[in-house]
């Protein structure tokens, strides 16, 4: 099990970046598994003709979703988010190739002991910006530390 | 908060609403599709032994955490489609806005949800702003907060969402 610890990780590191070909699929597979019936994430007819957009677009729970993948690939199993906010500038629909790429903003580690990681991420398609996000991520301090032992006042997201 | 909003949507505004428990318990099952949307091999939600070693058992993917008080479309007894946010839902029919998005969505995580897990909520109309005029029409921007809690009482983790309710500019209101 890949761990990445504070000590790997320095303020304007890059993390890799991640594209993905969304489809029809891509969108209503993550609809259907946030349990988001609203008929934009998989009626073409409804999203365009009453929504007036281009097309079905990826739902916001499912958003979510993709930048904890995002976000897990790179700090591995014991990396646990705490905070996430994003805003969804753009859409993102069938057909675009969508790319996340995130950026380090911050390192610290709490009084309590807990290392944290501060990521500025994009979702972007071509030169379209769909998607700014800034998380807060606990990530070990150590190779036998783990961030999901922390509970109650230990735990400040 | 502005001056023009009708007297009782003001009047909602910092009030807890739809305090509400889930009708079904956290399914891991169901989480799975979470991961397969998005291709998330994490171990730890794939992997027992990896889940038992740091979570002292299997948890669910911290994104799903609106998922759990997601009622399905139709129960026994419903007489309308069930929807999740109804705040957002109520806010769109009182102002008169057939259309809506998110716009932005903010997630903090505490408790881990685990499978077996039964999770009640509330919803909290935090403000309305004046009217606004996008691309997609003139309308309303609001901001609902959502605190999730476990069957300990625990918390397991809030929500934000900034949401767009409008009406497309080529529509003339009734």
């Amino acid at each position: 099990m890949s761990t990445r610890t504070i000590d790997e990780v320095t303020v304007g590191q890059a993390l890799p970046e991640l594209a993905h070909d969304v489809t029809a699929t891509t969108v209503v597979l993550g609809a259907l598994a946030s349990r988001d019936w609203r008929p934009m994430h998989h009626d073409y007819r409804f999203a365009t003709e009453r929504n007036g957009t281009q097309d079905i677009f990826l739902n916001t729970p499912n958003l979510a979703a993709w930048f904890e993948r995002y976000i897990t690939d790179w700090t591995g199993p014991r990396g646990r988010i705490g905070r996430m906010t994003f805003r969804m500038r753009d859409s993102v629909f069938p057909g675009d190739r969508m790319v996340f790429a995130g950026t380090v903003t911050g390192t610290e580690t709490d009084a309590v002991g807990c290392g944290w990681v501060g990521l500025d991420i994009t979702v972007a398609v071509g030169d379209r910006l769909c998607c700014t996000c800034t998380a807060r991520v606990a990530i070990p301090v150590n190779e036998t530390d783990n961030p999901w032992a922390r509970r109650g006042d230990d735990w400040t997201p | 908060m502005t001056a023009d909003l009708p007297d009782h949507i003001t009047a909602l505004i910092g009030k807890p609403q739809y305090r509400v428990s889930a009708n079904f318990p956290v399914e891991r099952s169901y989480g799975f599709n979470t991961l397969a949307a998005t291709e998330n091999g994490n171990p730890l939600y794939w992997d027992d032994d990896v889940a038992a070693e740091l979570t002292g058992g299997m948890t669910m993917p911290v994104s799903t955490l609106s998922l759990w008080m997601r009622p399905h479309r139709w129960e026994p007894g419903a007489d309308e489609e069930l929807v999740a946010l109804k705040v957002h839902f109520d806010l769109k029919e009182q102002l008169g806005l057939p259309e809506a998005i998110m716009s932005d969505n903010t997630l903090i995580l505490h408790a881990p949800v685990r499978p077996g897990d039964v999770i009640s909520h509330h919803q909290v109309l935090r403000s309305v702003s004046g009217p606004k005029t996008t691309k997609l029409g003139s309308g309303r921007f609001w901001v609902i907060d959502i605190e999730y809690h476990n069957q300990d009482g625990d918390l397991v983790g809030v929500e934000s969402y900034t949401g767009f309710g409008y009406r497309r500019t080529e529509e003339v209101a009734p």
